[in-house]
């Protein structure tokens, strides 16, 4: 026994104990701090001790939906998990997720970790916790005023994923020009999982995408199919560069407007059908990239398709309530390409009257430039009332205002509770509304809804 | 009426919601009435003299930064500059703005020629700025962006700034200056995006560019609500974080 990480792991319990006690909120990442100001490497041993090993999700979007997906398949399966379930996923959150689910003698009470990292915190994370898989998602803007440029994080990323050793495995979305070529060439296995549905294509580059160049030549992409922002079928004619083959391919994909998916994962071992409750082609490629983690850490198909099928969405990423008779759809808003699959949601899923909450808090990104960076013409053809509010409400509103959308149909409200509360007093008495929130506009929002007794905080689910 | 609008590299230098000052541009003419296009130049294209009544010039990443500065030391550089010279106007953020002074100092790799449009100079820095910013410009009144650059940007005795730094950084941390002015052209280091909620600096623009074509033309008035709001808030933020 280590007298130092039984303290560390025994602090770190006691302050997430306290600081729900003081209903000081969830307690996901101080006592991470706690527990590493007693012993720095508690995380390192912890994670050491993980017989079935670490797995460390990465990617700009959809991190916490992949995660919770991959953790229920492999819960499903029969394994014990350790997750970092909230989202706090910088060092100290994930720290803290490790000791809250140890034993006082330091022992993880897990058979397999998972692990979602921040972009930044990845060579850290995975220095640190030494996983068996890397699970990557996808890059794309974010929060430039904290993460820096994109090449920058991809050229980190790179130097950590040439670290891992033979035995690790990198599962990586090979419809990402940028992460197909930054794992070319490892120590570690590669794995590959994409889309070869053409069903839901885009017809141009949206705005928002980035790495429409090839990243060994520097020329221009070309598509054959795209999905999602850059996410597609691509080749270069002047290298030849291509996408690299698929070892888990989703094809048939089916999207029930807000209710759902449906897809088809074809492997080597033959085609697997799974569905979840979950809307859109983002939710897709989240199903899609826990499923070949899954299969690639041996997991049988039939609990794959299990774990899916009971996934329920993430904290916040977007839930319904019910308010004073009427239906609240939340989803949460944080950069450029979610915020564009977001409207691209609303066009197919039915039109409500829309509540847009823009904060720029640390959190959120304080730089509210990338308002600009989404596509909101789409708003044009969708004919609701657009309601503004939150800190940054107003930018919102004048991105709303230079897309063309008529003055009579926006309504700029202040911020929250007031904005909740004239948003709502317009809706009709058993209506349905939309609120997309930054990410600390829906804490806000999910605290003012707890306070009046409509939805549990969330540390508790 | 019609204008001619040149997005100098748009489809790489575009980060920060740049594309917010080229839809402002484009929709304050509508409003009024004058048709606007957005014609996108990129690396390799020609640029064709009195083709177009008014440039705009965002930021990249550091990699197309180097691509762009070999294109621009070209003939295209020399058209863009005989363009200012006469009157054109023109709209450089950050890396655009950068590459209009006389040279870019990379921390590593060899220097970056400009165009020299500016008598300005750029070397990057350790410290990277980043945050709201609030300029008081004699031209434009209160100007509101917000900043993200490690460059050092250091004006020469031939150029004027922008206007002086209330809140942020501006051009290099030292001396309260903040963008440059020549001619009809502005260089600046605000993104947020610039021209939405700066309608006075989109609207110099437009005028500058009508009158260049069609003589002396007075721009009607824009009901401006919204900007305005959007500009207060804005500044409440940069007084209250930086």
């Amino acid at each position: 026994m280590d007298p130092r990480l039984v303290l560390a792991v025994m602090a770190g319990k006691a302050s997430a104990f306290l600081i729900r006690r003081l209903g000081r909120g969830g307690g996901t990442a101080a006592p991470g701090v706690v527990a590493s100001t007693i012993d720095p490497a508690v995380l390192d041993k912890l994670a050491r001790q993980v017989d079935g090993g670490c797995v460390v999700v990465a990617g700009t979007n959809g991190k916490t939906t992949t995660s919770r997906m991959l953790a229920g398949i492999l819960t499903q399966s029969g394994r014990r998990v350790i997750h970092n379930r909230s989202g706090s996923n910088l060092v100290r959150g994930i720290t803290a997720a490790f000791a809250e689910q140890s034993t006082v003698t330091g022992r993880p009470r897990g058979d397999v970790a998972v692990i979602e990292s921040d972009e930044a915190a990845f060579p850290e994370v995975v220095r640190r916790t030494r996983p068996r898989l890397v699970l990557l998602l996808n890059l794309f803007r974010d929060q430039l005023d904290r993460y820096g440029e994109l090449d920058t994080i991809a050229a980190r990323w790179g130097e950590t994923l040439r670290s891992l050793p033979p035995d690790a495995t990198v599962v990586v979305n090979a419809d990402d020009p940028a992460l197909a070529t930054l794992t070319e060439g490892l120590t570690a296995a590669r794995r590959t999982f994409g889309l070869t549905d053409g069903r839901y294509q885009l017809d141009d580059l949206p705005h928002a995408a980035d790495a429409a160049v090839c990243r060994r030549c520097g020329a221009p992409l070309r598509y054959e199919r795209l999905f999602l922002s850059h996410l597609g079928d691509y080749a270069c004619d002047a290298c030849g560069y291509q996408r690299p083959a698929l070892d888990v391919a989703a094809r048939d994909v089916q999207l029930c407007g807000l209710e759902g998916l449906a897809l088809t994962l074809h492997t080597a071992d033959g085609p697997i059908a799974v569905s979840a409750g979950v809307p859109g082609l983002y939710n897709a490629y989240n199903a899609l990239a826990a499923a070949a983690a899954a299969l690639t850490l041996g997991v049988r198909p039939e609990a794959v398709t299990e774990g899916l099928a009971r996934f329920r969405s993430a904290f916040g990423r977007i839930e319904r309530v019910t308010y004073r008779g009427r239906k609240l759809v939340i989803v949460l808003v944080k950069n450029p390409v979610g915020f564009n699959e977001v409207l691209r949601m609303l066009e197919m899923g039915g039109a409500a009257p829309t509540l847009i909450l823009i904060n720029d808090l640390d959190a959120d990104g304080r730089d509210v430039s990338w308002l600009w960076d989404v596509d909101a013409e789409r708003l044009l053809d969708v004919p609701v009332p657009l309601y503004t509010g939150g800190i940054r409400g107003d930018d919102m509103a004048l991105r709303l205002k230079y897309a063309g959308i008529p003055e009579e149909r926006l309504v700029p409200l202040g911020d929250l509770p007031d904005a909740l509360d004239s948003f709502v007093d317009d809706l009709p008495a058993d209506g349905t509304g939309f609120i997309l929130p930054t990410y600390t506009a829906m804490l806000r929002l999910r605290e003012l809804l707890a306070a009046r007794g409509v939805v549990q905080a969330f540390w508790e689910e | 009426m019609k204008l001619t609008i040149c997005w100098l590299y748009g489809s790489t230098m575009n980060i920060y919601g740049d594309r917010g000052n080229v839809l402002a541009l484009a929709q304050r003419c509508r409003w009024r009435g004058i048709e606007a296009e957005v014609v996108t130049l990129g690396v390799g294209e020609p640029l064709e003299a009195g083709r177009y009544d008014l440039f705009f010039w965002g930021g990249g990443q550091d990699r197309e930064q180097v691509a762009v500065a070999a294109d621009i030391s070209g003939p295209k550089g020399e058209v863009l500059r005989a363009e200012v010279e006469a009157g054109a106007p023109l709209l450089a953020v950050c890396g655009g703005y950068q590459l209009l002074g006389r040279f870019y100092r990379p921390h590593d790799g060899p220097e970056l020629p400009g165009i020299g449009l500016f008598d300005a100079w750029t070397i990057a820095g350790h410290e990277r700025f980043i945050g709201n910013i609030v300029v008081d410009s004699d031209e434009f009144g209160e100007v509101v962006g917000f900043e993200n650059h490690s460059g050092r940007t250091y004006l020469g005795p031939g150029a004027r700034p922008l206007g002086r730094v209330r809140v942020g950084r501006g051009n290099n941390g030292e001396d309260g200056t903040e963008g440059c002015r020549h001619r009809n052209a502005i260089g600046c280091y605000l993104h947020g995006a610039l021209l939405p909620k700066n309608p006075a600096i989109a609207d110099f623009l437009i005028a500058a560019a009508l009158r260049r074509r069609y003589g002396d033309v007075t721009l009607s008035p824009l009901d401006d609500t919204v900007e305005s709001a959007a500009r207060a808030s804005a500044v409440r933020r940069a007084v209250g974080t930086r």
